[in-house]
């Protein structure tokens, strides 16, 4: 590892000078700064901050008019901390304990895991080219393995998938992040941060210099009683997925009233389906309404040499993740 | 940096550069060794130790980030007393070369701690921890039999 040096700020205003890196549960950026993916020279601790909590919003650093009506969880909480909180919605807790190790899980924060890094091969290899790590280099993916890598919203410059569980259970709670800079606070929906690649592949998010995670909200967590997550991985535990589907659903009458549904796996970003929900609106809540709205999910979808069956994949498992919801629906 | 690591009950006063992990400041600086370096990138989980009582990689833990009391398999028993769970462990054979069992031992009592005793409980709390040997029955087995054992241990104190 490179020589850095180190401080460990006890406020926000303290840590966000833009100067520093920010190191958290530590578990993405010590293991890219042994691989020389990452080389900050300025690394900030900011275990100190107090940037905890798991509970109903009190409208944090920035009110955004849905204070009282949020769940609140703490950029610094721990996902093995969130996934057993009674509180969050089924979801979360799900994509959470489904995500990486015990250890990991005990480790990594909420704010961290939403800003992990690709696990891409070639982004993760110094002496392979990636837009990524290297814009300009090239993208080894493109004519390489790409087995794991996205079928949505790709481009020329880079197929890498999101790797987060938990963001793609956020983003179809239509949750929102907020963010504190040396400029002040302000409050994004989550969806709108990430950046898919384009042809700036190394702009992953809407994260300004210097700006800090401070808290994830989930607006009417009651709304998201009935939500689940599926993911389908090359092992039982302990593996990224190769697709997941975070669902909400609300059935009356055997009717589908609303639906709220993301994907991950196969997305360069958290892959939101709006044309799934809307197509399941008002259908009835049967395996042969939920399949046919799938088809809406792949529309786009531009396979590389490897990945293929994600195609299928994706339409499956978000079939299976309904079929789920609708069995356990109780009204 | 001069840092201070509460090891195995022990205040421990280092200097170490900032990049220095908790595993190698163990290992390197401090003589312990129970925690072994397996791919040093946090995949394998043979450096499993507990910080404040959690099971965490000391590989991807920064020594200078340490505030928590950190215990280690050394710190579990004395060589005249194993801890439960190292008995499980021999008993059931729960191990071919060894290598990984320091970290499949913490992860172990972490899970008996917990309560957990369904295999597939187990299976999913442990899958942090590889065993290139695939001892994986019998190490399942090992930790369903030390978490009643660790239970009947503590009721008789």
């Amino acid at each position: 590892m490179r020589q850095f040096d180190i401080t460990a700020p006890t406020t926000i205003d303290d840590a966000v000078d833009g100067r520093h890196t920010f190191l958290a549960g530590g578990t993405t950026l010590v293991d890219l700064m042994k691989l020389d993916v990452l080389t900050p020279p300025r690394v900030a601790d900011i275990n100190a901050l107090p940037l905890r909590g798991i509970g109903a919003d009190e409208g944090g650093h920035s009110d955004n008019g849905n204070a009282g009506h949020g769940l609140r969880i703490g950029a610094l909480e721990r996902m093995s901390d969130v996934a057993e909180h009674p509180d969050v919605p089924p979801a979360v807790r799900r994509a959470l304990t489904l995500s990486a190790s015990q250890q990991l899980r005990n480790m990594a924060t909420i704010g961290g895991n939403l800003l992990q890094r690709t696990r891409c091969g070639y982004f993760r290899d110094t002496t392979m080219p990636c837009n990524k790590r290297t814009p300009g280099s090239g993208c080894s993916a493109l004519g390489g393995n790409n087995r794991g890598h996205a079928v949505l919203g790709t481009s020329d410059h880079c197929v890498a998938t999101h790797a987060s569980d938990l963001a793609v259970a956020l983003v179809a709670l239509d949750a929102e992040v907020r963010l504190v800079g040396s400029d002040g606070a302000r409050t994004t929906p989550l969806a709108d941060f990430y950046r898919t690649p384009g042809d700036t592949p190394e702009i992953e998010t809407g994260l300004r210099d210097g700006e800090l995670t401070t808290d994830v909200v989930v607006p009417h967590p009651e709304r998201a009683a009935h939500s689940t997550y599926v993911k389908v991985r090359d092992r039982q535990s302990y593996e990224f997925a190769l697709c997941s589907v975070a669902a909400s659903l609300d059935v009356r009458d055997g009717v589908v009233v609303d639906a709220r549904i993301a994907a991950g796996g196969v997305g360069t970003i958290p892959w939101r389906l709006p044309g799934v929900e809307a197509a399941l609106r008002g259908e009835p809540a049967t395996e042969s309404a939920f399949a046919a709205a799938a088809e809406v999910a792949t529309h786009g979808a531009t396979p590389l040499t490897h990945n293929g069956f994600k195609v299928p994949l994706l339409r499956r498992t978000l079939v299976r993740a309904l079929l789920e919801l609708a069995e356990g629906s109780t009204r | 940096m001069n840092i201070a690591l509460e090891i195995n009950g022990t205040t421990e006063h280092l200097d170490v550069a900032p990049g220095v992990t908790l595993l190698d400041a163990l290992r390197e600086r401090l003589g312990v060794t129970g925690p072994k370096k397996g791919c040093d990138r946090g995949q394998c989980g043979a450096c499993t130790v507990h910080i404040g009582g959690r099971t965490a990689l000391s590989c991807l833990t920064l020594a200078a980030t340490v505030t928590q009391p950190v215990t280690t398999v050394e710190g579990l028993s004395t060589p005249e007393r194993l801890h439960p769970m190292q008995r499980a462990f021999a008993e059931h054979d729960a191990l071919q070369c060894g290598f990984c069992t320091p970290g499949q031992i913490m992860s172990a009592v972490a899970a008996a701690d917990r309560g957990l005793a369904e295999p597939d409980e187990i299976r999913e709390f442990m899958s942090g921890n590889l065993c290139r040997c695939s001892a994986y029955p019998t190490i399942v087995a090992a930790v369903r039999d030390g978490a009643s054992e660790e239970g009947r241990a503590d009721a008789t104190v």
